[in-house]
């Protein structure tokens, strides 16, 4: 039986039969500056597997952030604009006002979407702007070399909390999904995760609602994704998946949080 | 001549808007600049032209949307006054980073701070020097009348797409407030999604399969990349210098003593001209249009013939600085100004005339 297996030569393997994941075509080639194991590059691939499936690439305006996928653009193959730091829904609210047959989304850290950026989400999200936020939650300012963000968890240390969040020095971790979801112009507001192949799956049903949702023209779907952020924690990825599950996640469950009343 | 209109220079910049075919207009209320946003709700520009209109969260977040329509070919606009100006320019100058076209209206009040809401022309060194980080300029047209708002929102918008860059109206609440009789023009239809593919390539109106992705950003962290895009900013901002500048020339053929005054201070400079005329002062005045491009070339061969030249400014002097650049210390300059709100009086710009000069 082994001797049998070490006989397969990779063209055996390399067959249409055998093909059980294909990398989209909405990827560019650009390789990915993300730091290994880290969530972002999933989240770029799930998004642009759902504009491919959805064959709306001719329709989908993505907006960058300030934060560590500022470059996001290098890697998702459809019209894209870079956002100051925070303004991404902003931009969006532009976009979509004067293209509402496109399909517009923003993809945000949360410093970007919950720091300096939580007026410009709230109202778009209380306007109910037809439009997508996918909002990347890794506790952390990755790209800034890991400081402080709203997220950041009580006693979670950063390089601005070196002895851990102080609560009433630095105030409470905001948990501004559950804020959006108060708001009627949000119509579908969802907390997933990508560190393992089944959430990774849920996520991707999730990032295609918001996709889907945005024909109805019922409100803003708001799709957090909790991230590592192996490098910020400073962690190995194994270890950081396991500290999100054992320590992130509890403060910050996964699953629906508003979803569209059925009729 | 087409329909004529009495109206407040606020409301004409808003009916200018409608009728050049603007894609939208983005703001947040401030004085002495709220009937523009005001006006257009009124006037309810998408039944009239399909145009967008819509009250922002804050000035911030106006610029920014401003930003996400410009980058897929809008034509859009927005409008406040100094303080709220400040709050635009992160956003401006990201929009001049990503070369992309835009009309702002700044109707000035005094400051610094929250200041007055009287006319000032305290914003002078902000709107022509950048406003915000970054090595940029803005095409900056200053209006003198009601007319002259109207006229400048087609105009503003023709040198912003021309040139790709922001363009930006800086006018003064005097101006906003005033009613003047105005000239309306025809009304011109907007931009299919077809004409704007055709026309700007560069625009995010979604990617087809006989273009690569259009991708709008101000990044570039390769140095040697981003000095070359410096560069053709510089290049850029000299062909709007050598092509765009306008000015208007007032008794000035035979001066002795010329004034340089824009806006509200040019209409109270006429009056002086027409005063000091009559004493047998020979007195001119230069009226700078385009603010950025400045006049510097016409300043500096008066600066050969007159004996004087007076910068007269709603500020503590901040257009002077260019005046003396232009001419190069080969003519006496002074600056007469009024600050916090109070406009000048023809007279006692005379006065000042006469003690600076006589
Ligand atoms: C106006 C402004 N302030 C600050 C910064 C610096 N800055 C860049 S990214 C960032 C934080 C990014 O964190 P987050 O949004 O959580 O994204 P991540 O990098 O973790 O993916 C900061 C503070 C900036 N670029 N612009």
């Amino acid at each position: 039986m082994a001797e049998q297996q070490q006989q397969l030569t990779s063209e055996d393997i390399i067959q249409e039969e055998n093909l059980v994941f294909d990398r989209t075509q909405l990827l560019t080639d650009n390789v990915f500056h993300y730091c290994p194991g880290c969530g972002h590059g999933v989240a770029h691939r799930l998004i642009m597997e759902v504009v491919e499936e959805l064959e709306v690439q001719d329709k989908a305006i993505g907006i960058a952030p300030v934060g560590c996928s500022v470059l996001a653009y290098n890697y998702m193959d459809i019209d894209m604009q870079e956002a100051a730091h925070g303004r991404a829904p902003a931009l969006a609210t532009g976009i979509k006002r004067t293209m509402p047959d496109k399909y517009v989304f923003t993809y945000q850290g949360d410093g970007d979407l919950a720091a300096i950026g939580t007026a410009e989400t709230i109202h778009a999200c209380n306007r109910g702007e037809n439009v997508a936020i996918f909002f990347i939650n890794n506790g952390i300012y990755g790209m800034t070399g890991g400081q402080m963000a709203p997220t950041t968890l009580e006693k979670m240390k950063s390089s601005t909390t070196p002895y851990g969040r102080n609560i009433k020095q630095m105030g409470n971790p905001l948990k501004i999904t559950e804020l959006v979801a108060e708001l009627p112009g949000t119509y579908y507001v969802t907390r997933q995760a990508v560190h393992k192949p089944g959430a990774v799956r849920k996520a991707k049903k999730a990032i295609k609602k918001a996709f889907e949702y945005q024909k109805l023209e019922k409100g803003l779907s708001f799709v957090e994704i909790v991230i590592n952020c192996n490098s910020g924690w400073k962690m190995e990825p194994v270890d950081a998946n396991k500290w999100m599950d054992e320590n992130f996640l509890p403060y910050y469950p996964l699953g629906d949080i508003k979803v569209p009343e059925k009729k | 001549m087409g329909e004529l209109k009495l109206m407040k220079g606020n409301e004409a910049i808003a009916e200018a808007a409608i009728r050049d075919g603007a894609d939208g207009y983005f703001g947040y209320p401030i004085t002495p600049q709220s009937e523009v946003i005001e006006y257009l709700a009124a006037q309810q520009p998408e039944e009239r032209t399909g145009m967008v209109l819509l009250q922002a969260e804050s000035e911030l977040a106006s610029i920014n949307m401003i930003y996400g329509a410009a980058g897929s070919g809008k034509k859009v606009m927005t409008s406040s006054s100094s303080p709220g100006v400040s709050l635009k320019q992160e956003g401006i100058s990201y929009i001049a980073g990503a070369e992309l076209p835009c009309l702002v209206l700044n109707v000035v009040r005094g400051g610094p701070g929250l200041g007055t809401i009287q006319p000032s022309q305290s914003d002078y060194f902000q709107s022509t020097k950048g406003g915000g980080h970054g090595d940029y300029h803005l095409i900056v047209l200053a209006p003198a009348s009601v007319q002259e708002m109207y006229d400048f929102v087609e105009l503003g918008f023709d040198l912003a797409f021309k040139y790709r860059n922001p363009a930006m109206i800086l006018s003064d609440g005097a101006i906003g407030q005033m009613m003047e009789k105005v000239e309306i023009g025809e009304q011109k239809p907007r931009m299919t999604e077809q004409q704007i593919k055709e026309k700007y390539p560069w625009a995010t109106t979604g990617k087809t399969p006989d273009r690569e992705r259009n991708i709008i950003t101000s990044l570039e962290l390769d140095s040697a990349k981003m000095e070359k895009f410096n560069e053709k900013l510089v290049e850029k901002y000299r062909t709007i210098k050598e092509n765009e500048v306008r000015y208007e020339e007032i008794q000035c053929e035979d001066a002795d003593y010329l004034l340089v005054a824009y806006g509200t201070s040019s209409r109270i400079c006429e009056k002086t001209v027409e005063m000091a005329r009559q004493e047998g002062i020979k007195l001119g005045l230069l009226r700078p249009i385009t603010l950025f491009p400045f006049p510097s070339q016409r300043l500096a061969e008066y600066a050969q013939k007159v004996k004087g030249i007076m910068s007269v400014e709603m500020s503590s002097g901040q257009m002077v600085e260019d005046v003396k650049l232009a001419v190069e210390s080969r003519v006496q300059v002074e600056h007469y100004g009024r600050m916090g709100g109070i406009v000048p009086s023809a007279e006692e710009v005379l006065q000042a005339l006469k003690q600076k000069f006589l």
